[in-house]
């Protein structure tokens, strides 16, 4: 049912954890199945140098998690901000219909940590 | 190590099967409604096979009618009664197999009545509940005897009695407990009964509706007059006698050292912290539904499957609607708690080998997995 991606992602998340005091922390919950992403994201001059993750849910939802660390490691916040659902998925190989939901929610975690990060440093606020 | 702890669903056909069967795919292979050499051979197998299974279940020979498998069996005995009586009201329980509640569903579409009646937290029907559930116009009482998700056995016995008072037939849905739990339809007051050979290493495809006499069924697939005008189709001669054969396997000895199993496994996964069991002690010889707190089944068992050790899970992000199983719901586990199970089932084949690896895995897996979920406690301690 699973591509070999998702179930290597799966068996060996390599982004798996917390990050004391981040600099940015997406939570989202999803209501169709009940999983639950939170993201940890460390930002220097800009530039995401480290994200971890939690995911509470199947193996779509925990290797989808882990392959947006890998994706957005490195960029800028606004790079980041631009990653999508596709682009994701992309990486994920064939995923199956009834995991798209909880393939694509750690965008939405992603987008909810750093619009959070943006509007404090507007404010200035860090 | 492979292990298979999903005999719930489906068992390993026993050798002594295979060898039951392959002469009638290899020799006598005539069609049972033939006259000449062939086809009597076949009939006679036939015949046999129906007169030991009737037996099994104290019926009588002509009150068997052979299916494709549990899910006709419920078909026939729901539909053919309801089409028989063209109105009116049914009782069934919450947590039934699908084959029953999607047809239950299916008829009140078209008009029928239905009650599902409830269950306490360990899934045993409230008999009392469904005896005042009864009506002027109820027909068919359907009660599983075991429940295949968590393994309460129902008292069928008593439900039987009150169906007998009432004066309303009652099926029951035997699937899980054939040849683990013994089963007398004549004592039990039971009007229709539903059995699958592959559940005690028979073949997948194969399985009877027993119907009391006087009972008259509507038939479902209509063509031929084979099993009694109730059934049409060519006989599936080695079917029949591979779950005749399959019927006889299952030895008290058998039983006893399932429970035994289960009782250790039971014992051994209660070590792991925040760990419950789903359903009652007393349940099914060979079903053990477990929830692991704070994480996912679907990711549990196939984290499981990677270290060869195959299981099921009432999750719902393993169910095309991404529902959690609905037993588990009807019994008033939380959600997080469905997410979280896991149903262990043995066969005469588990090894104690097996449950201790399957309990190592299980431990790894479950610390494992509770590392990457946001909902474990921090420090928790086993992880
Ligand atoms: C309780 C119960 N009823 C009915 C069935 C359906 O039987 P079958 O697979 O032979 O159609 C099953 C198993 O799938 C079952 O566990
Ligand atoms: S987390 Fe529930 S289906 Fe993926």
């Amino acid at each position: 049912m699973y591509s070999k991606e998702i179930l290597d992602r799966f068996k060996n998340p390599k982004n798996v954890g917390e990050i004391k005091s981040p600099d940015a922390y997406g939570k989202v919950g999803n209501i169709a199945c009940g999983d639950i992403m939170e993201l940890f994201i460390k930002i220097d001059a800009g530039k995401i140098t480290d994200i971890k993750f939690k995911t509470f849910g199947c193996a779509a939802a925990i290797a989808s998690t882990d392959v947006l660390c890998d994706v957005v490691k490195g960029k800028t916040v606004d790079e980041a901000l631009k990653v999508s659902k596709k682009d994701i998925l992309a990486v994920m190989g064939d995923v199956p219909p009834v995991k798209v939901h909880c393939s694509v929610l750690a965008t939405e975690a992603l987008q909810e940590a750093l619009k959070k990060y943006q509007s404090k440093q507007s404010t200035g606020s860090k | 190590m492979k292990v298979y702890l999903d005999n719930a669903a489906t068992t390993r056909v026993a050798q002594e099967v295979v060898e039951a069967i392959e002469p009638f795919n290899s020799q006598k292979y005539g069609n049972a409604s033939s006259l000449h050499s062939f086809g009597q051979d076949a009939k006679e197998a036939l015949e046999n096979a129906r007169k030991l299974l009737a037996k099994r279940i104290n019926a009588e020979p002509d009150e068997i009618v052979f299916t494709s498998g549990g899910s006709e069996a419920n078909n026939l005995a729901i539909r053919g009664m309801a089409q028989i009586n063209g109105f009116g009201h049914i009782i069934t329980s919450k947590i039934e197999h699908p084959a029953v509640l999607q047809t239950c569903k299916d008829l009140e579409k078209q008009g029928f009545e239905v009650t599902y009646v409830g269950v306490d937290a360990q899934g045993r029907v409230d008999l009392k509940s469904l005896e005042s559930s009864i009506k002027d116009h109820t027909f068919l009482v359907s009660i599983m005897h075991v429940n295949n998700e968590v393994g309460v056995i129902q008292n069928i016995a008593e439900i039987g009695k009150v169906c007998s008072d009432r004066k309303v037939v009652f099926h029951t849905d035997a699937v899980q407990s054939f040849t683990k739990i013994p089963i007398d339809v004549k004592n039990m007051n039971i009007g229709l009964a539903s059995f699958s050979a592959h559940k005690l290493h028979g073949q997948k495809g194969i399985g009877m509706l027993y119907v009391r006499k006087g009972i008259k069924l509507k038939n479902q697939i209509t063509g031929g007059e084979q099993e009694f005008k109730i059934r049409a189709g060519t006989e599936n001669v080695a079917g029949v006698v591979g779950f005749a054969k399959a019927s006889e396997i299952l030895t008290q000895e058998d039983i006893t050292r399932m429970s035994n199993l289960k009782k250790h496994l039971r014992q051994e996964l209660l070590n792991i912290s925040d760990t419950k069991i789903n359903g009652p002690d007393d349940g099914l010889c060979n079903i053990l539904n477990v929830s692991f707190r704070y994480i996912e089944g679907e990711s549990i068992l196939l984290r499981l499957d990677a270290e060869g050790v195959a299981v099921s899970t009432g999750s719902a992000c393993s169910s095309a609607n991404l529902a959690p199983s609905h037993v588990l719901i009807a019994m008033g586990l939380e959600h997080e708690a469905a997410h979280g199970s896991i149903r262990f089932s043995l066969s005469k084949y588990t090894t104690k080998e097996e449950i201790n690896y399957t309990v190592k895995c299980a431990r790894t897996v479950v610390i494992e997995l509770r590392k990457i979920s946001p909902l474990t406690p921090r420090g928790d301690k086993n992880v």
